[in-house]
């Protein structure tokens, strides 16, 4: 990160669609050089927000800077924004290099300054050959490297990306996000990035905004929305977890005891907002989690019953019954056959402090 | 069912393969070749045979002599072009309001466009009369508020002809710059924007461009259909307006010169096929079949193309810069203020224009409904108070009931007997793969290319030989002719659209195929054939031109007695009949499109 310049400033901004409320009191900052993205499920506002950000709607209230100047009811083509569509949105009447020097004709730059800018920016994303072929004689991922490359070409203030590598491929995707993350750390650009997938999300941001229900769930980065999602969505959005229901006991700056049904009583990291006797859940990861051989102990124990054990490449999965009702996933790295552990066994699992979370009693709208 | 059980007993014989291979196709080809084919090269062979049948070129070398048929060849071509010209302008801020608006607006806003395309020809061209007469609502208009002191002159001359063809074929204009409009990714449009294209560039250097092939496709269709029009001129035009078609008629109806006839066909018939050439060497005749393929990269490998790509990239870069101009002027006027909400003035303009344009489609026929209650003895307006005499006169002569009987009668043998013929090979067409479709499909959709006074004259002179002029037989095969190619492009998009995984499903829950069909194929496609045969019928009820040649004067169809009541007098009697014939019509065309609608909503 470059700096602490703010590049982008939301506050309050609201947009509905008729009844439907489309996106609701969103506060972003967007820092200079940093990779944000929104990250959410479908129809959680990520897409409304960005395309506010681009000018492309209009939003009911709330305002939007950029570079310091207000831009909320800005058309597009004043914004000195950049933005990348999911399914490319290249020009097909144009050619390659044609497409790519767009932006710089309509910022009246004449063709020899242009046809070089064009030539730097299609080396950078290695297809320096193709400047005279037209968009539909492209692969997928060439045109989305051109894509790329159109909206870097004129250096704007930022650079959205609308899931633009949701047509891909799962391989090519892949690949793609690292060129993007390594393009991000060369020119040191500001991008805002939208995604549904959360693994993208973790691999090229340096904060993500977790998006649901029109609203801001969380921002942060990766690994604090990981190790320390504020919200059961949150956590359940974002890797594989262990929601188990829970009273608080006792809670202090160190830590907070939670009872779980049956199982007897955790420590969990403090969560301030609660307070003793209510309902909660506990989160763990299934990584977090150990199997105790004899003699081995942990902080925090329970003993269970193995139910399942499902062996998946490199990590088998073990779901454990525990005494009061509730089940426990628990990933370990796959073993020779023989180690392995059979359904029916009796367990002892345990994991630190600091890998379990106390949040909010909710139930989930929908099991994945 | 017994029928079920028939089904898959056949022994396959050589015979059966055969009748599957070739017979879902073969009695529609068949058909054609009888009673389209055969009169076509008939009327086309006479222009080589004298009056004694030995070969001459006599009928090219008066052709050729008398200029007056190079001089209506040209007020012909003069008048496709500004027809063309017009409903290309007039209908694009249509096509360009209904492909950018929601879908469900779209739909809508479709049915005033569709309404006066199914509207009959000679209804719409009775109510400019209304319009536009001396006396009619626009001179007493401009009269009654002092505008000007002389009725203007807007009918039986030029600007009439212009009035009337362009208000015929700009719907035909709209839907064929609409099914490419509607191919145009919308993102596009703001890609330009988020890299700082104001709304004039995005428009001139994006979004036209890439509706070119529309106007293309369109323009053609419009400029093809406007040389074989006889109707409006007739009607609308003066003695300097007449096109080419009537030429042909005079000779047939009032010379018997059958050859010359031809000869003048033929001279338009290469017309014809000199401009689809040229067509096909500047953007290719693919791009009738619809679809915003984009043809830069092989255009430019020709020389015609070349030139045309270079001259209309100046031309959009042109217009864009001027409207950015524009833009940046009103920006400087009224300067754009980033805490307030935008205005969206471009978009109220086009809507304003687009609806200004549905409205010039949609409400000229509606002039007709009050003047068929006049107390007067002529078309006037405004009408003279209150009456149903011209009502009662229809029902006293049983002509008008006669004609309308017959009409209908034609209209559903030829709709059914079109369908006979056309589903099958629409099937076919849709689901084997043999070699040669592409040309089957154009020869079964020919018909609707080719100017229909060729199959009339064709189909009169053939009919005359055996027999079948004046028959209403002989009509119904013609109309049939015409259907087929509506027939077989509804139901072979129906078709098309239709997921085969369902058969197999069906049948892999034990549904043998004729259970298939009737439980689960006919379901789904079942609308879409409805419309089909509400399209077939429209086109037979509507037609004129074949009715006005085999027909013989003895039995008639509705069209060909307004036709032959308007070219006496356009009186009150016949807005009557006309406004009859639009209720029955619009109420067929909406049920029709509703059908569609349902059928569209499933799929």
């Amino acid at each position: 990160m470059s700096g602490e310049n703010i590049k982008l400033k939301i506050r309050s901004l609201r947009k509905t669609y008729g009844s439907v409320v489309a996106l609701d009191s969103a506060d972003i900052d967007l820092r200079d050089g940093e990779f944000l993205t929104l990250l959410g499920p479908s129809g959680s506002g990520k897409s409304t927000l960005l395309w506010a950000v681009a000018g492309l709607n209009d939003p009911d209230s709330g305002q939007i800077w950029i570079d310091g100047r207000e831009a909320t009811h800005l058309p597009p083509f004043q914004r000195e924004i950049g933005m990348v569509f999911q399914n490319y949105a290249l020009f097909p009447h144009m050619t390659i290099g044609q497409n790519i020097g767009f932006p710089l004709e309509m910022r009246k730059m004449n063709r020899i300054d242009r046809e070089k800018a064009v030539m730097r920016v299609l080396d950078m994303v290695k297809l320096g050959h193709v400047a005279d072929r037209y968009p539909q004689e492209l692969s997928g991922g060439q045109q989305q490297r051109i894509a790329l490359a159109r909206a870097f070409v004129y250096e704007p203030s930022i650079i959205l990306m609308d899931e633009p590598l949701g047509a891909l491929d799962k391989k090519l995707r892949d690949h793609l996000q690292l060129e993007i993350k390594h393009l991000h750390e060369q020119l040191g650009v500001t991008i805002m990035y939208v995604t549904h997938d959360q693994e993208e999300a973790m691999v090229m941001s340096d904060r993500i905004c977790l998006m649901n229900n029109a609203r801001v769930e969380q921002i942060g980065t990766p690994e604090d929305l990981y190790f320390r999602p504020n919200t059961v969505f949150a956590a359940d959005f974002l890797g594989e977890s262990n929601l188990v229901d829970g009273i608080i006991r006792d809670v202090n700056g160190n830590g907070a005891s939670v009872e779980i049904g049956g199982a007897g009583l955790t420590r969990a990291l403090p969560n301030p907002n609660l307070s003793v006797g209510e309902r909660v859940k506990l989160m763990t990861r299934p990584e977090a989690i150990e199997v105790l051989g004899a003699g081995e102990s942990r902080p925090n124990e329970v003993s269970g019953t193995l139910r399942e054990v499902i062996v998946g490449g490199g990590a088998t999965k073990l779901f454990v019954e525990l005494q009061g009702g509730a089940t426990m996933r628990v990933t370990q790295l796959t073993r020779a056959a023989t180690e392995r552990l059979c359904p029916g066994a009796e367990l002892r699992l345990g994991w630190e402090q600091h890998a379990a979370v106390v949040l909010k009693h909710a139930e989930l709208e929908s099991e994945l | 069912m017994n029928i079920a059980t028939h089904d898959g007993s056949l022994a396959p014989s050589r015979l059966s393969r055969l009748v599957t291979r070739h017979g879902r196709i073969a009695p529609a080809l068949i058909f054609l070749a009888v009673f389209f084919v055969l009169p076509v090269s008939m009327l086309f062979g006479l222009s080589f045979l004298d009056s004694d049948g030995a070969l001459t070129l006599e009928h090219y070398q008066r052709l050729w002599d008398k200029p007056v048929y190079l001089k209506v060849l040209g007020i012909t071509l003069k008048t496709a072009a500004w027809t063309t010209a017009l409903c290309i302008l007039g209908g694009y801020p249509i096509a360009y309001l209904l492909a950018t608006v929601a879908k469900t607006t779209r739909a809508r806003l479709t049915i005033l466009v569709l309404m006066p395309f199914w509207t009959s020809f000679l209804v719409r061209t009775f109510a400019w009369i209304v319009l536009l007469g001396r006396k009619g609502a626009v001179n007493t208009f401009l009269l009654d508020i002092g505008v000007i002191e002389q009725p203007i002159k807007m009918i039986f001359n030029f600007t009439g002809v212009m009035i009337g063809m362009s208000h015929a074929l700009m719907p035909l204009a709209v839907l064929t710059m609409l099914s490419v409009m509607e191919g145009i990714d919308a993102n596009l449009s703001k890609a330009g924007s988020t890299m700082g294209a104001r709304g004039g560039q995005t428009f001139w250097r994006i979004y036209f461009p890439l509706s070119v092939p529309g106007i293309a496709a369109g323009g053609m269709l419009v400029f093809i259909t406007s040389l074989g029009f006889f109707i409006t001129p007739a009607l609308l035009g003066g003695a300097r307006d007449t096109m080419i078609v009537q030429t042909i008629i005079f000779q047939i109806k009032e010379i018997l010169n059958w050859g010359f006839a031809g000869a003048i066909g033929v001279l338009l018939m290469v017309a014809v096929l000199m401009i689809f050439f040229v067509y096909d060497k500047l953007l290719g005749l693919s791009t009738l079949s619809g679809g915003a393929a984009t043809r830069a990269a092989s255009l430019s490998k020709n020389p015609i193309g070349y030139v045309g790509a270079q001259v209309g990239g100046l031309f959009t870069r042109g217009m864009g810069t001027l409207c950015e101009w524009i833009g940046i002027a009103i920006g400087r006027l009224f300067p754009r203020r980033a805490d307030k909400r935008r205005a969206g003035g471009g978009r109220i303009a086009i809507w304003m224009v687009g609806l200004l344009m549905m409205g010039f489609l949609a409400l000229p026929a509606l002039f007709i409904i009050p003047v068929s209650f006049t107390e007067s003895g002529f078309l006037g307006w405004p009408p003279q108070g209150f009456s149903l005499k011209w009502y009662q006169a229809l029902a006293d002569t049983p002509v008008w009931a006669n004609a309308a009987l017959r009409s209908f009668t034609v209209a559903i043998l030829a709709s059914s007997l079109g369908m006979l013929l056309g589903v099958p090979a629409a099937f076919m067409l849709a689901r084997s793969s043999f070699s040669g479709k592409g040309a089957v499909f154009a020869f079964l959709v020919s018909p609707i290319i080719i100017p229909n006074i060729f199959i009339a004259v064709g189909l009169f002179f053939l009919y005359a030989k055996i027999g079948l002029v004046g028959t209403t037989i002989g009509l119904i095969l013609g109309h049939t002719v015409l259907a087929i190619p509506y027939v077989v492009i509804t139901v072979l998009a129906v078709v098309k659209g239709y997921d085969q995984n369902l058969d197999m499903a069906a049948s892999t829950l034990g549904a043998n195929r004729k259970q298939t069909f009737l439980r689960v194929t006919l379901p789904m496609i079942r609308s879409g054939m409805i419309a089909a045969f509400m399209f077939a019928f429209i086109i037979s009820f509507d037609e004129l031109t074949i009715a006005l040649f085999v027909t013989g004067g003895e039995v008639t169809t509705l069209p060909k007695q307004m036709w032959d009541d308007a070219l006496l007098r356009v009186s009150p009697a016949l807005a009557a009949v006309a406004t009859l014939l639009l209720l029955f019509m619009s109420a067929f065309i909406l049920v029709s499109e509703i059908i569609k609608r349902r059928a569209a909503k499933r799929s």
